[in-house]
């Protein structure tokens, strides 16, 4: 298959070499990573600009005058400024650094939710979401005595906005949280009518992009929304590192979610006052040289052009739901191609996914078996697990070869 | 000169042992608080205008903090001296960098223009001036 379409072509070829962890055999086998849903290998741009960061630049930020404890400032802020024109935020102080975007929504359901909501509020989820956006909000909204609402998937596995009327008649919708893009079925929501909905409501919208960033152009201005969520290590970038967006007078506005160190403005026995954005939400020592790895990860996505990503999975995605269809037994979820992520999730019957991805493994595919972190869905579609192939830039066809060559092989162990 | 005495040079020395404008105003017509969170630095600025209610007759500042932050704003006191609020709150920082005439880290930089940023709130809050660079904005800012 050639990868050719869009404007731009990216050359997955080319990019994989830029990953070291694919210069290894698994099980004798060349590796077929298709788990990168789950987490994304690291390319040496960003390998290096860590180790090098570390072995030239390293101390603590903001503090230090020596040095060191500039070029360290230097290197997490500059990292800030990258993230910022990445997301298109319009301020770079709105760009505020957590560990990943689990801890973004947290801060959020804590900060905002837990002074905001109230009795007779409600906070709407979707049955698409990911537990990181749904379980802050099931528990934030149960401590505040405000109601839990789910808007449920249609036949389609699309989110089904036929309720919202009934909703905004009998309720008083503080919250709006979704996905940009379903971690288990790749779908790619249009936000822009719930985000519309919210804010008709006087409702913020918060916006899980952990799942889209890392393969599409992800716009906070175009998107209308007041917090979204992103993780460093699902774009290329480092573990321990993840982003919250939001508006920059929602954040002024809020009070602190950690607090402690770097946080504060003036501290006395009798008040404490809290420091500037970004400061006033990243208590404690920052997650330095990962912020770095975050920043270079932005370039190294920028140079190849997040159009271009997306425009490769989706080949890579009509090519995977073409192959895996002539798979006896096999359940496809999700929609069509053109409108997901790189993400195929799929069931074979009598089988458990766990089986499935074991014997997998043992050819060198590795993919994903489990629920995803979305009961929820799991739920919705009957089943207790799925099996997920992941793709990512560095993602060739042949790995896809390699998945249904595979998948035949797990049917000759069960046959 | 060596690389301490550009730093360190005499005039900011002089400045901060002696500092110009030291002291509280009591029923000042503007002032405010300043910290500096990175370090530690506190500034308070006083102001009291002229008989137009706008040409600034006198600046008094107390705090502590480190060299450059105190020497700097003493420098200020003396360098706002009979200019209305409307200049100090566009007065460019270059200004002031010029006259403490050495080389700031970005870290020191934000020493030194504690006391300028401090007045421009303090102006901000009384005359409704616009705030600095840096601090304005957001909606609904919290000023200390």
């Amino acid at each position: 298959m050639a990868v050719t379409a869009g404007k731009v072509k990216l050359d997955a070829r080319a990019l994989r070499a830029d990953f070291p962890i694919f210069e290894q055999e698994i099980h004798g086998k060349p590796l077929a990573y298709l788990d990168s849903a789950n987490s994304s290998q690291k390319p040496r741009q960003v390998l290096d600009a860590m180790t090098t960061f570390y072995e030239t630049s390293y101390a603590n930020v903001h503090r230090a005058v020596h040095v060191l404890g500039e070029r360290a400032t230097a290197g997490l802020e500059g990292a800030r400024e990258k993230v910022r024109a990445f997301v298109n935020a319009p301020d770079v102080r709105e760009i505020i650094f957590v560990r990943n975007a689990t801890e973004a929504i947290n801060l959020v359901a804590y900060s905002w939710g837990g002074n905001n909501l109230g009795p007779g509020d409600a906070v709407v989820v979707t049955e698409l979401e990911h537990h990181s956006n749904f379980v802050p909000w099931q528990y934030i909204a149960r401590r505040r005595g405000a109601e839990f609402l789910m808007l449920p998937l249609d036949e389609n596995y699309e989110v089904d906005l036929s309720s919202l009327g009934e909703i905004a008649r009998d309720h008083n919708v503080k919250v709006v949280a979704t996905n940009l893009v379903s971690n288990s079925l790749g779908t790619i929501n249009d936000v822009g009518p719930l985000t519309r909905w919210a804010h008709e409501q006087g409702a913020i919208f918060v916006c899980d992009a952990a799942q889209a960033a890392p393969h599409m152009r992800v716009d906070v201005q175009a998107l209308d929304c007041d917090f979204i969520a992103i993780s460093g290590h699902k774009m290329c970038g480092p573990s321990g590192i993840g982003v919250l967006w939001g508006r920059g007078a929602l954040l002024q506005a809020m009070e602190p979610f950690l607090l402690g160190g770097h946080m504060i403005n003036s501290v006395r026995y009798e008040k404490t006052t809290w420091g500037e954005l970004p400061h006033k939400f990243e208590a404690g020592t920052a997650p330095i040289a990962e912020a770095v790895g975050m920043g270079a990860a932005v370039d190294y996505l920028e140079t190849a052009g997040p159009e271009a990503i997306e425009a490769h999975e989706h080949e890579l995605v009509a090519y995977a739901l073409g192959r895996l269809a002539d798979i006896p037994g096999i359940t496809l979820y999700g929609p069509p191609a053109d409108r997901r992520a790189g993400i195929v999730s799929f069931n074979i019957e009598g089988i458990h996914p766990h089986d499935v991805a074991q014997i997998l493994d043992l050819q060198g595919v590795a993919i994903r078996a489990g629920h995803h972190c979305c009961q929820p869905l799991m739920h919705k579609l009957g089943v207790a697990a799925t099996n997920r192939a992941s793709f990512y830039l560095y993602t060739l066809p042949e790995e896809i070869d390699q998945l249904a060559e595979g998948l035949y092989t797990v049917h000759k162990v069960f046959a | 000169m060596n690389e301490f005495d550009q730093m360190y040079r005499e005039v900011i020395l002089d400045h901060y042992k002696n500092p110009r404008g030291h002291g509280v105003l009591e029923d000042a017509d503007a002032e405010a608080e300043g910290q500096n969170p990175l370090c530690g630095d506190e500034v308070s600025i006083y102001v009291a205008f002229g008989d137009d209610g706008e040409t600034i007759d006198e600046v008094k500042f107390s705090g502590r903090g480190c060299a450059i932050s105190q020497a700097a704003t003493s420098m200020l006191t003396e360098m706002v001296q009979g200019r209305t609020a409307t200049e100090i709150a566009t007065l460019d920082k270059d200004e002031l960098l010029e006259e403490i005439g050495i080389p700031l880290t970005p870290v020191r930089l934000k020493c030194a223009m504690l006391g300028l940023t401090t007045l421009k709130v303090a102006l901000h809050k009384a005359k409704g001036t616009p705030l600095p660079q840096g601090l304005a904005g957001f909606d609904e800012l919290e000023l200390t």
